[in-house]
C-alpha cells in the first residue's frame, strides 16, 4: 500500500515562489504523471515529495504518515534522475546494492534483490562494468534498478527518457510500462513530453507556474481540458483557438460570431456565458474537414506530410492559425482559398477567464 | 475527473505551517567553512592589526623599552630614507618588466605551442614549464654561478666566442640581471595556463572562421586573444601578488646592492626589520606594501573575480 | 607550387621547429644545472664551460657528510606533508559544503579568501616573527606548518570546490536517497569520485610549500630549515663549489620538478583560481 497526500504545499526560493500551494492525491499502484512547460514546478515538486528540498509551507503523507520534516533516506522512497546519477566509481552491482548496504543488509539478501532486480532489467551480464562503459538506456536501466532494489513505496522519475535518443526513448517508454505492471508500484513521473503522459499515466496532473491547471486521466484531459491552459499543452498538433463573441445562449444551444465573421450554433449550454462577452473556441486538427460547404474561410499555409494523414495548417482572414488533420495523403497549395467544416459538438467552449463551458449534452445526461 | 482529487478545500488536518518551521536537517554548511574562514580571518586580522600598531609606536629591537607613540614618523623615515625611491622604482620595474614578459612571450609561445601538431610536442610542453617547478634559491644560484658568472657563466663564453669582453652581470646590470631570473621562474607559469586556455578554444570556431576566410593571424587576433583575455587577467594578478613580495632571488645573488641598485620593498623592508631591527620603520614599510598590492590587487579582482563567480 | 598536404607539412616542421629551440633555451638552465652536477670542481668552473668530460657521482655520493642534505630533506618533506595534511582537512569540508550547501554568502566568502592571498608577505613579517619569537617557535617546523597552511588554504579550497563544483549534485542526491549520511555521502560517495583532483590539489600543496623561500628564510636558521634555506647557505662568496651547489640542488628539485610535470594540467584549476581549466 502506498497512498500519498500532498495538502497546501508551497516552496520558494528566496522572494520567489516556485509551488504556490498544491493539493494532490496519489492512490496505490498509480502512474502518475507530472507534466508542464519548463518551470512550471514539476521538478521541484517532485523533489519535495523525495525530501531533497525543504518545504516552505503545507505537508506531504505518506500511508497516513507525515513525512513533510523527514530526511530523505528515511521517507521510503527511490528516484531515478534524469542524469541517472549512477555511482561513477562503483560497479553495476555495487550501484544497485548501495542503499541496501547502508542499511547493513545481510549480503546474501542484497545479492538476492540485486540479482533479481537485474534478471527484471536484462542486466545481468552487465553486473560487474562501471557506469562509464554502458551505453545511454544501459545507465538508464540501471538506474531504475537501483530504486527497485530498495523496493521503495513509490518511485519517483525525474524525466528519465529526456538524455535518450528518440528510438530509445520509445523503447524505454513501453519498458517503464510494463515495468509499472509488473512491479505493480506506485509511481510518479515528471516530464515535459505529453506523449509520455499521455501513453503512460494512469493519472496525468497538469502544472503551470506552480499551481495545478487539472487533474485526470490521459483521455479525460485529452477530450474535456478545463480551461485553456490543458487544452492547448495536450495534444499534437495544438488545438487551434478563435476569439469570439457570444450572440445568444440557451440551455440547449450557444451561438457565438467568430472575430472573421462567421456565426457558429454549438450545442451547449450557455447560461453561464454573458452575451457580448468574449470567449475562445477551441477545434482540435481532427474536427476540422475541407469541404466547399463549410463555415470557415481560410488562407493555406504550409503542409505537412506524415503519410498516415496529413497537416494542412491555416490562417484566419483574422489571422488566426488554425491546423487540419486530413487522412491519408492530401496536398493543399500554399496560399489557397478554403472553407473548413467544423464538428461542432466536439468543439470547446472557454469562457473570457479560460475556463471550459461543460458539455451541454453530457450535462444533460 | 477523477474523485481523488481535492481541490485545495481549506480542510482541517492541513494547518498552515509557519514558514519559520525548524528545519530538517541543519544545513552542515557554516559548520564545516567556519574552521577555514575563522583561520583565514585571524591570519588576516592579527598581523595587520600589529603591523599597523607596530607602524606607529617607536620600536627597535636594539633599544627595548622605548614604545613610545611616534604618529606618523616611522612612515616618514621610511619614506625619506635613501633606500625608498629606488626600492619603489626597482619593485615597480621588476614587476611591470616580468609581467610584460611573461604574458607577451607566454601568449607568443602557447600560440606556437597550440598552431600545429609536431613532432615532441608533449616533451617541449615539459621543457617549457619546468622552471616554474624550480625552488627560487636554487635558480637563483644557478643563474648566478652557471650563467651569469663573469669567468665561467656560459654567457660569459657566449661573449668570448664573438670576441666581446664578458660582462659582469649582477654587478653591473643587477635589476636587468634579477628581472631576468624571475622571468624565467614565472614564464612558464603564464605558458601553462595560456596553453590550458587555448585548448578549450572551440575548434568549431576556429573551422567556422577558416571557412568564413580568416587566416592563421586573423583567427589568432579575433579569437585567440579575445578567449584569452580571461586567462591573462589571471595571470597578470596571480603574478603581481607573487612579484610584490620577491626575495629570495635578490637574498641569494646581490642582497640588493651594489648600493640600493636591486633593492626592492620586499628586500628593503627585511632590511630594516632583520638587520637593522627597526621593527617600528619596517612595519611602516610592509603597510606601504600592503597598500601597494591592495590597489593592484582591487582593480584586478574588481575586473576577472567577477568573472570567476560568475563561470561557476 | 606546394599541394596543400605539402605546405601543412613544411609549416609543422617549420613551427616545430621554433618550439623545440625555445624550449630547449628555457630548459637550458635546469639542463646546465643537472649536467654541472656530474662534473668535477675543476671541470665546472673550466672556461670555455665544457659539455664533453669524465662524468662523476663525486657530487652525490658525498653529499650527506658535507652538508647534512637529509636533515634539511626531511625537515622540507615534514613541513610540506604536515601543512599538506592540515590544508587538506581544512579544505574538503570548506569546499564541500560551499559546493553542495551553497548560501547566498558562498561566492562572497570565496572571493574574500582569495583577497587574504593579497597580503603581501613582506606586510605581516614583523609580526609574525615576533610572535613566533615570543611563542618560542623560531626555526620550527611547526611555525611554517601553521604558516604554510594558511598562505595556501585559499588555493586549496578553491581548487577543491571546482573539482566539487564538475560533480553533478544528482549523484549526492541519490546517496541521499540511498540512506547515507552526510559523512558516509563524504567519504564514500565524494571523495572517490574526485580522487584526481584531490591528488592534484595535494601535489600543489606539496610544491607550494617545498619551493616557498620567504619564510622558511626568514624563520629558520639550522633546526628547522628546509632544502631552500640550505641551497641559500651556498650562496656566501667563499663557496666556489658549482658542482656541489648543483648536485644538491638537483636534488631538492628532482621530486617536484616530477610532481609537476605528471601533474600540469591539473595544477592550472588551481593556479588560475579555477577561472582555467
Amino acid at each position: 500500500m502506498a497512498t500519498l497526500k500532498i495538502r497546501n504545499l508551497r516552496k520558494g526560493f528566496d522572494a520567489i515562489e516556485i509551488i504556490k500551494g498544491v493539493d494532490l492525491d496519489i492512490n496505490d499502484r498509480e502512474f502518475v504523471v507530472f507534466v508542464g512547460p519548463s518551470g512550471c514546478g514539476k521538478s521541484t515538486l517532485l523533489r519535495l515529495i523525495a525530501g531533497l528540498e525543504d518545504v516552505t509551507g503545507g505537508t506531504i503523507e505518506l500511508d497516513g504518515r507525515d513525512i513533510t520534516e523527514v530526511s530523505p533516506a528515511k521517507r521510503d522512497l527511490a528516484m531515478v534522475f534524469q542524469t541517472y546519477a549512477l555511482y561513477p566509481h562503483m560497479t553495476v552491482r555495487k550501484n544497485m546494492s548501495f542503499a541496501l548496504d547502508l542499511a547493513g543488509i545481510a549480503k546474501s539478501e542484497v545479492e538476492k534483490k540485486v540479482d533479481e532486480a537485474a534478471r527484471i532489467l536484462e542486466l545481468g551480464h552487465l553486473l560487474e562494468r562501471k557506469p562509464r562503459q554502458l551505453s545511454g538506456g544501459q545507465r538508464q536501466r540501471v538506474a531504475i534498478g537501483r530504486a527497485i532494489v530498495r523496493n521503495p513505496k513509490i518511485f519517483l522519475f525525474d524525466e528519465p527518457l529526456s538524455n535518450l535518443d528518440a528510438a530509445l526513448r520509445v523503447q524505454m517508454r513501453l519498458e517503464l510500462a510494463r515495468l509499472h505492471q509488473e512491479l505493480q508500484a506506485t509511481m510518479i513521473y515528471v516530464t515535459h513530453d505529453q506523449v509520455e503522459a499521455m501513453t503512460l499515466a494512469t493519472k496525468v496532473v497538469v502544472l503551470n507556474g506552480g499551481r495545478i491547471e487539472q487533474v485526470g486521466s490521459p483521455l479525460d484531459l485529452y477530450h474535456h481540458p478545463a480551461n485553456l491552459f490543458v487544452a492547448g499543452f495536450l495534444g499534437t498538433p495544438k488545438m487551434g483557438f478563435l476569439k469570439a463573441k457570444v450572440i445568444h445562449t440557451s440551455a440547449q444551444a450557444t451561438e457565438i460570431e467568430l472575430a472573421s465573421g462567421p456565426r457558429l450554433r454549438l450545442p451547449r449550454d450557455g447560461r453561464s456565458l454573458v452575451v457580448g462577452h468574449e470567449v475562445t473556441l477551441g477545434i482540435r486538427p481532427e474536427h476540422l474537414v475541407i469541404d466547399p460547404q463549410g463555415q470557415l474561410p481560410v488562407i493555406t499555409d504550409v503542409t505537412e506530410r506524415l503519410g498516415s494523414d496529413t497537416y494542412c495548417h491555416m490562417n484566419t482572414p483574422s489571422d488566426e492559425p488554425l491546423t487540419v488533420r486530413v487522412p491519408g495523403d492530401f496536398f493543399c497549395a500554399y496560399g489557397e482559398r478554403l472553407k473548413l467544416g467544423v464538428d461542432v459538438s466536439h468543439c470547446h467552449l472557454f469562457d473570457e477567464h479560460g475556463q471550459a463551458v461543460s458539455h451541454a449534452l453530457q450535462q444533460a445526461a | 475527473m477523477s474523485t481523488t482529487t481535492l481541490k485545495s478545500p481549506v480542510s482541517a488536518q492541513a494547518q498552515p505551517r509557519k514558514h519559520t518551521a525548524h528545519k530538517r536537517r541543519t544545513s552542515p554548511g557554516w559548520f564545516l567553512v567556519s574552521p577555514s574562514v575563522m583561520l583565514l580571518l585571524l591570519w588576516m586580522i592579527v598581523p595587520l592589526g600589529m603591523t599597523i600598531y607596530f607602524s606607529l609606536i617607536r620600536y627597535n629591537l636594539l633599544y627595548p623599552g622605548e614604545n613610545d607613540f611616534v604618529g606618523l614618523e616611522n612612515f616618514e623615515y621610511f619614506v625619506t630614507d635613501t633606500g625608498f625611491t629606488p626600492g619603489m622604482t626597482n619593485t615597480l620595474l621588476l614587476v611591470g618588466s616580468v609581467l610584460l614578459i611573461s604574458v607577451v612571450l607566454g601568449v607568443l609561445i602557447s600560440a606556437l605551442l597550440e598552431a600545429t601538431n609536431f613532432w615532441g610536442r608533449g616533451i617541449v610542453r615539459v621543457l617549457l614549464i619546468s622552471p616554474f617547478f624550480i625552488m627560487p634559491t636554487v635558480s637563483a644560484l644557478i643563474w648566478k654561478n652557471l650563467i651569469f658568472h663573469p669567468v665561467s657563466g656560459i654567457l660569459a663564453a657566449v661573449w668570448k666566442f664573438f670576441g666581446a669582453q664578458p660582462v659582469d652581470w649582477l654587478a653591473h646590470f643587477p635589476l636587468l640581471s634579477i628581472i631576468l631570473i624571475v622571468s624565467w621562474q614565472w614564464l612558464p607559469f603564464a605558458i601553462l595556463i595560456l596553453m590550458t586556455a587555448m585548448q578549450s578554444l572551440d575548434q568549431e570556431q576556429k573551422e567556422a572562421a577558416r571557412l568564413d576566410g580568416a587566416g592563421p593571424l586573423a583567427i589568432f587576433w579575433h579569437l585567440t586573444l579575445p578567449h584569452l583575455a580571461r586567462p591573462i587577467a589571471v595571470v597578470v594578478m596571480i603574478e603581481t601578488i607573487f612579484l610584490l613580495s620577491v626575495f629570495a632571488e635578490i637574498f641569494t645573488t646581490t642582497s640588493g646592492g651594489p648600493g640600493f641598485a636591486s633593492t626592492n620593498l620586499a628586500y628593503l623592508i627585511y632590511n630594516q626589520a632583520l638587520l637593522q631591527f627597526d621593527v617600528g620603520m619596517a612595519s611602516a614599510g610592509g603597510l606601504i606594501a600592503v597598500v601597494i598590492a591592495n590597489i593592484a590587487a582591487i582593480i584586478l579582482v574588481r575586473m576577472i573575480g567577477k568573472n570567476l563567480t560568475q563561470q561557476q | 607550387m606546394l599541394t596543400l598536404k605539402q605546405s601543412r607539412r613544411l609549416q609543422s616542421v617549420v613551427l616545430g621547429a621554433l618550439a623545440w629551440t625555445v624550449a630547449l633555451i628555457l630548459f637550458f638552465p635546469i639542463f646546465w644545472m643537472i649536467l654541472t652536477s656530474f662534473k668535477t670542481e675543476i671541470d665546472a668552473f673550466a672556461t670555455p664551460p665544457q659539455l664533453i668530460f669524465h662524468p662523476t657521482l663525486e657530487n652525490y655520493l658525498h653529499i650527506q657528510e658535507r652538508s647534512d642534505y637529509f636533515h634539511f630533506a626531511w625537515n622540507s618533506v615534514a613541513i610540506a606533508f604536515g601543512s599538506t595534511i592540515i590544508g587538506m582537512l581544512l579544505a574538503v569540508p570548506a569546499a564541500y559544503s560551499m559546493a553542495f550547501h551553497e548560501t547566498r554568502l558562498t561566492k562572497q566568502t570565496l572571493l574574500w579568501m582569495l583577497s587574504t592571498k593579497m597580503l603581501p608577505a613582506v606586510g605581516v613579517l614583523m609580526p609574525i616573527y615576533l610572535m613566533t619569537k615570543s611563542l618560542g617557535l623560531l626555526d620550527t617546523k611547526l611555525s611554517l606548518i601553521i604558516i604554510y597552511t594558511l598562505i595556501n588554504l585559499p588555493i586549496m579550497v578553491w581548487m577543491v570546490y571546482t573539482y566539487f563544483k564538475d560533480i553533478p549534485k544528482d549523484i549526492l542526491e541519490a546517496a541521499r536517497l540511498d540512506g547515507a549520511t552526510t559523512v558516509q555521502e563524504i567519504v564514500r560517495v565524494l571523495l572517490p569520485i574526485s580522487k584526481g583532483g584531490l591528488a592534484s590539489t595535494v601535489l600543489l600543496s606539496l610544491i607550494l610549500c617545498w619551493n616557498e623561500a620567504f619564510w622558511s628564510l626568514n624563520l629558520t636558521s639550522s633546526s628547522a630549515a628546509p632544502l631552500t634555506a640550505l641551497i641559500a647557505s651556498y650562496s656566501s662568496p667563499e663557496g666556489l663549489f658549482w658542482a656541489k651547489l648543483s648536485a644538491v640542488s638537483t636534488l631538492a628539485c628532482a621530486p617536484i620538478l616530477i610532481f609537476g610535470w605528471i601533474s600540469q594540467k591539473q595544477l592550472v584549476r588551481g593556479l588560475s583560481f579555477g577561472a582555467v581549466k
